[in-house]
C-alpha cells in the first residue's frame, strides 16, 4: 500500500471518511474487525475502533459524537439477521443518517432481507482490502 | 480512488435540516451535542468554515483571544504519557466521578494518522466505554500530519466543547515513547501518566517530563514496583526543586498521586489534585497568562504547517527545477551555501504561493 493520502482521499485534498468499526453483543470473533480497520485505516480513513460487546446506544453515542459517516459491524455469531436491522432502524430512530455495513459469516440468502432493512453493503470471508474500502466508500457516498 | 459525490462542506446537514455556522453555534451553547461534534468536524476540516467557527465561538463565549477572564472558559487538562500507560482508562475512570460530582466532562482523544495514507485508527474510545454511558463527551481525533503528539485543530476543538458547556475538557494525546511538550501550551494543567517497569523510560525522559507535568500518576500502582517508580519521581523531582527546572509560575512541587486505573483507586484522589491546581493556578494570577500563551502558541502552530505545507511543495520544485538542471552552481558548491542560495529563491516564491493559499481560503 504505497497510495498517498491525495489518492487515497486522505486529509489534504478531502477530509477521510470517518468510521465507526464495532461489534455488536456477545459475538467474540474479533480478528476479523481488527483486520477489516487496518484495511480502512491503509485505505486513507480514520477507524473510531470500539472492539468487542457494544450495544447499539454505544454506537449511537459514538456515531454522534465522532460525527461518522458510516458504521461497520462484524457479525460472526449468526446474529446478523436480528441485530443488523436493529442498528439501522436504532440510527434512524435517532435521526442520524449514517449508513451500515456488514461483515462477517451471512449466508447469501440473508441478504435480501438485510437490503430490505437498509444495510448498504454486506461482506464476507476473504473480502480483500480493496473490496472492504470500497464497499465502506459506496457507503459513504450514498448518503449524498 | 473515487470518491465522488462526497458532502459539500458548506452544506451542514443534521438531523435531515440544513444549519449554518451560526444556527449551530447557537445550538452548541444550547448543549446540544450533535451540534458541537458537527462544529467538532468543521474545526478539524479547517479552511474559512473553521475560522467562522472560532470567531463566533469567541464572541459567544463573551471574549476576545487574549482576554484573561475566565467566566465561560473550561479547565483544559492535558494528559500525556508514554503509549499503554493507561491514560484512556485513567481518564475514563477519573471523568466518571466528575460526572458524579455534577461536572460536564468532554475528552478529546488524539491518536496518530498514518503519515503514508493519512488513515488512523483512533483506539481510545475502547477503554471509555463506561464513561460514554454516564454521558461523557469524547471525539477522537488524529493528528492528520501534526507533529508534538497533537493535532493542529486542538486548541480550536478545545473551544467549542468550552462553547459546548463541557467543563473540564481533557486532551489526551498520542502516546509518545518521549513526553511531547505539545500540551504544555495545549492546556491549563498537565498531567503525566507513568507506570512501573518503565523505570528507565522516565529516566530517560527526565527532562521533557519534568518541563511539562503539572501533576504526576504512577498508574498500575497494582505492580509490584509501583514504589519504586514513585521514589525515583519524587527523587527527580528534588533535585529538579535545586535547579528550578519546573514550570514557570508555580513553584510548588508537582503532587505525585498512585492510581490503578482498572479498579479506580486513587482517581478520587486525582480528581482533587487537578482541581488544586487551578485554584492556585487562578490564585497565583497566572491563569490567564498560560490562556493568553496558548492563544499565540495556536497562532503558531498554524503558520508553522501554513509555511511548512507552502515550502514543502515549493522545495520540491527546487530540487526538480534548479538544483538538478545545475542552474544553482552559481551559489557555489558547498552544499549550505547552495541551500542558502535557494532559500532566497524560495522566499520569493513563498510570497505569491500563500497569496494564492490565502485567497483559496476565503
Ligand atoms: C478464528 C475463529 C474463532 C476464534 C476467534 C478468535 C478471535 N478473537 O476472533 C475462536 C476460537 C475464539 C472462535 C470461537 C467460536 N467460534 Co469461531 N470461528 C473462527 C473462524 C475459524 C475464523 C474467523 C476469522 O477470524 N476469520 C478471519 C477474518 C479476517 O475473517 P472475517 O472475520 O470473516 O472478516 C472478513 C470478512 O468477513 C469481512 N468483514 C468482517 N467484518 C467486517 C466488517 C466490515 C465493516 C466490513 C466492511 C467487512 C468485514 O472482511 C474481513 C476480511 O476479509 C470461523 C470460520 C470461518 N472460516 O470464518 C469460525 C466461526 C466464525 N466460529 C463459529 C463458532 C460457532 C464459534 C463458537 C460459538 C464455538 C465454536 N464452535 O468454536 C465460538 C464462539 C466465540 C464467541 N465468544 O463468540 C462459527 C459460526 C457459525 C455461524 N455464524 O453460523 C464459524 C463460522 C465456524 C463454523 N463453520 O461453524 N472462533
Ligand atoms: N494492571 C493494570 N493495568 C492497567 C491499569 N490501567 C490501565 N491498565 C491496562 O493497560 C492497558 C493500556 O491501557 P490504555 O488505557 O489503553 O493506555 P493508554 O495510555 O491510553 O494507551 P495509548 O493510548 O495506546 O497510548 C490496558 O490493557 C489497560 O487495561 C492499572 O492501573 N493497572
Ligand atoms: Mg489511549
Amino acid at each position: 500500500m504505497s497510495k498517498s493520502p491525495e489518492e487515497v482521499g486522505g486529509f489534504k485534498n478531502h477530509p477521510p471518511i470517518r468510521v465507526v468499526l464495532a461489534k455488536l453483543g456477545l459475538d467474540g470473533h474479533d480478528r476479523g474487525l481488527k483486520v477489516v480497520a487496518r484495511m480502512l485505516r491503509d485505505g486513507g480513513m480514520e477507524v473510531v475502533y470500539l472492539g468487542l460487546r457494544q450495544t447499539t446506544e454505544t454506537i449511537i453515542d459514538a456515531v454522534e459524537q465522532e460525527d461518522a459517516d458510516v458504521v461497520g459491524i462484524s457479525m460472526l455469531n449468526a446474529g446478523h439477521l436480528t441485530l443488523g436491522p436493529r442498528m439501522v432502524g436504532a440510527l434512524a430512530d435517532a435521526g442520524l443518517d449514517v449508513p451500515v455495513v456488514i461483515g462477517g459469516i451471512v449466508p447469501d440468502e440473508d441478504l435480501p432481507a438485510l437490503v430490505d432493512a437498509g444495510v448498504a453493503g454486506v461482506l464476507g470471508p476473504g473480502a480483500s482490502a480493496d473490496e472492504v474500502v470500497a464497499c465502506v466508500v459506496a457507503a459513504a457516498d450514498s448518503r449524498g | 480512488m473515487c470518491r465522488g459525490g462526497r458532502r459539500l462542506p458548506g452544506l451542514i446537514p443534521v438531523s435531515g435540516v440544513v444549519r449554518s455556522v451560526a444556527e449551530l453555534v447557537a445550538a452548541a451553547r444550547g448543549g446540544e451535542r450533535r451540534a458541537v461534534a458537527r462544529l467538532l468536524t468543521l474545526v478539524e476540516r479547517g479552511g474559512a468554515l473553521a475560522d467562522e467557527v472560532a470567531e463566533r465561538s469567541w464572541s459567544a463565549l463573551g471574549g476576545t483571544p487574549d482576554e484573561s477572564a475566565d467566566g465561560r472558559r473550561a479547565h483544559v487538562i492535558g494528559v500525556t504519557g508514554p503509549p499503554g500507560a493507561g491514560k484512556s482508562t485513567l481518564v475514563a475512570g477519573w471523568m466518571i466521578r466528575l460526572v458524579e460530582r455534577g461536572c460536564r466532562p468532554a475528552v478529546l482523544a488524539v491518536d496518530p494518522s498514518s503519515p503514508l495514507t493519512g488513515g488512523a485508527i483512533l483506539g481510545d474510545r475502547v477503554r471509555m466505554a463506561d464513561a460514554t454511558a454516564a454521558g461523557v463527551f469524547i471525539r477522537s481525533i488524529a493528528t492528520r500530519g501534526h507533529a508534538g503528539g497533537l493535532a493542529l485543530a486542538v486548541p480550536g476543538m478545545v473551544r467549542v466543547l468550552e462553547l459546548g458547556g463541557f467543563d473540564p475538557v481533557v486532551v489526551e494525546t498520542v502516546g509518545v515513547g518521549q513526553v511531547e511538550v505539545d500540551v504544555a501550551s495545549a492546556a491549563d494543567t498537565v498531567l503525566v501518566v507513568v507506570t512501573p517497569g518503565m523505570g528507565d523510560a522516565v529516566q530517560a525522559n527526565k527532562a521533557g517530563l519534568l518541563e511539562v507535568a503539572d501533576l504526576f500518576a504512577v498508574n498500575k500502582s497494582d505492580r509490584p514496583d509501583a514504589a519504586d517508580v514513585r521514589r525515583d519521581l519524587e527523587l527527580m523531582l528534588d533535585l529538579s526543586g535545586l535547579t528550578g527546572h519546573h514550570r514557570e509560575g508555580v513553584n510548588d512541587r508537582p503532587s505525585i498521586t498512585s492510581t490503578v486505573a482498572t479498579t479506580g483507586v486513587g482517581l478520587g484522589e486525582l480528581a482533587d489534585a487537578t482541581e488544586t491546581h487551578l485554584v492556585k493556578l487562578s490564585a497565583a494570577g497566572i491563569l490567564g497568562a498560560r490562556r493568553e500563551e496558548r492563544w499565540r502558541s495556536e497562532v503558531r502552530s498554524h503558520l508553522d504547517r501554513l509555511l511548512l505545507d507552502s515550502s514543502h511543495h515549493l522545495v520540491n520544485g527546487l530540487i526538480r527545477g534548479s538544483l538538478m538542471t545545475g542552474d544553482a552552481a552559481s551559489y557555489g558548491t558547498s552544499p549550505a551555501a547552495v541551500a542558502r542560495g535557494l532559500a532566497l529563491l524560495l522566499a520569493e516564491q513563498m510570497t505569491e504561493h500563500l497569496d494564492g493559499v490565502v485567497e483559496d481560503d476565503r
